[in-house]
């Protein structure tokens, strides 16, 4: 089940110490990470780290991956490129990954984060990541 | 380079780590600045891992301290009188890295001029022969960069940053 990975992934000790919240509905999944003063990197614009954002995208990368298709475990990072489009300011930031292939072991991804407006992305991240189907036959 | 340079480069590198509240919640740690290069560090803690079966740290505490480690590099690349916004962050993941180990940052500046810098940097965690991850990034001096570099130089000025 997917919900076991998921819960895997958000329970890790670095991805629960970021706060990284998913709002998973059936393969979609957005994920939020609730603002918080330890989260800023630089405390005079003050905008969020760049570092905390591309590790959010990461994880709502995974995630989306996770609910793409069944996995034996989590999806391991091969390269990710994050582009920052505006300095994100000390608010909530959310994501949604789109899943551009998904195959027997390597996923490509593309994720897109915003703050107050949807149609503003502050960052965007694409990357590969290798993965590890379920076999159809292998107990769920 | 003369003492009182290498002090203010010190000092600079001090404010961009000890004063960035995330730096300071994952643990970063300053080895050394020059001009156009940086090396940080980020110790080894269980509350970093990212996949509990394996105790290894999560990619994205790796991405943190790339980002850092590139953007000191690409502020003392500029002199260290302005503040440069990153642009983008590519990362090469190599190998997963070591559990209980430190993991190495080491970033250099390759070119900075005018509003434009480059950087590529190494993570390792003890043989920089087997990186963990590399990574490039390239930086620019923005308009909102600058505002924030002004508001810097005012608090230092000042003796308060808070």
């Amino acid at each position: 089940m997917s919900e076991t990975l998921i819960k895997t992934l958000l329970d890790a000790p670095y991805v629960s110490g970021l706060g990284v919240e998913f709002d998973h509905r059936g393969d979609e999944l957005t994920g939020c990470l609730p603002f918080r003063d330890d989260l800023v990197g630089n405390p005079l614009i003050p905008a969020l780290h760049g570092g905390a954002v591309g590790a959010f995208l990461e994880i709502v990368a995974t995630g989306s991956l996770i609910v793409a298709q069944p996995l034996d475990r989590l999806p391991k990072p091969i390269d990710i490129a994050i582009d920052y489009l505006r300095p994100a300011r000390a608010a909530d930031v959310f994501a949604r990954a789109q899943v551009a292939r998904s195959g027997r072991r390597v996923a490509n991804v593309r994720v897109e984060a915003w703050q107050g407006r949807r149609g503003a992305p502050v960052a965007t991240l694409h990357g590969h990541f290798l993965i590890t189907p379920k076999r159809e036959n292998s107990p769920a | 380079m003369t003492p009182e340079r290498q002090k203010f480069l010190n000092d600079l590198a001090s404010l961009l780590v000890d004063g960035s509240p995330h730096a300071v919640a994952l643990g970063f740690k300053v080895d050394s600045v020059g001009e156009g290069d940086a090396r940080m560090r980020l110790p080894y803690r269980e509350d970093l891992v990212g996949d509990p079966e394996t105790g290894v740290i999560h990619g994205g505490a790796v991405t943190a301290l790339l980002d850092h480690v590139c953007g000191l590099a690409a502020f003392t690349g500029f002199g260290g009188e302005d503040a440069p916004a990153t642009l983008d962050l590519r990362i090469d993941y190599m190998r997963p890295a070591e559990p209980g180990q430190d993991i190495i940052a080491e970033a250099v500046s390759l070119r900075s001029r005018g509003l434009v810098c480059f950087v590529r940097a190494t993570a390792h965690d003890g043989n920089t022969d087997e990186p963990v991850a590399l990574a490039q990034a390239a930086f620019m001096i923005t308009n909102a960069s600058k505002a924030a570099q002004e508001r810097a130089q005012r608090a230092l000025r000042e003796g308060d940053l808070a």
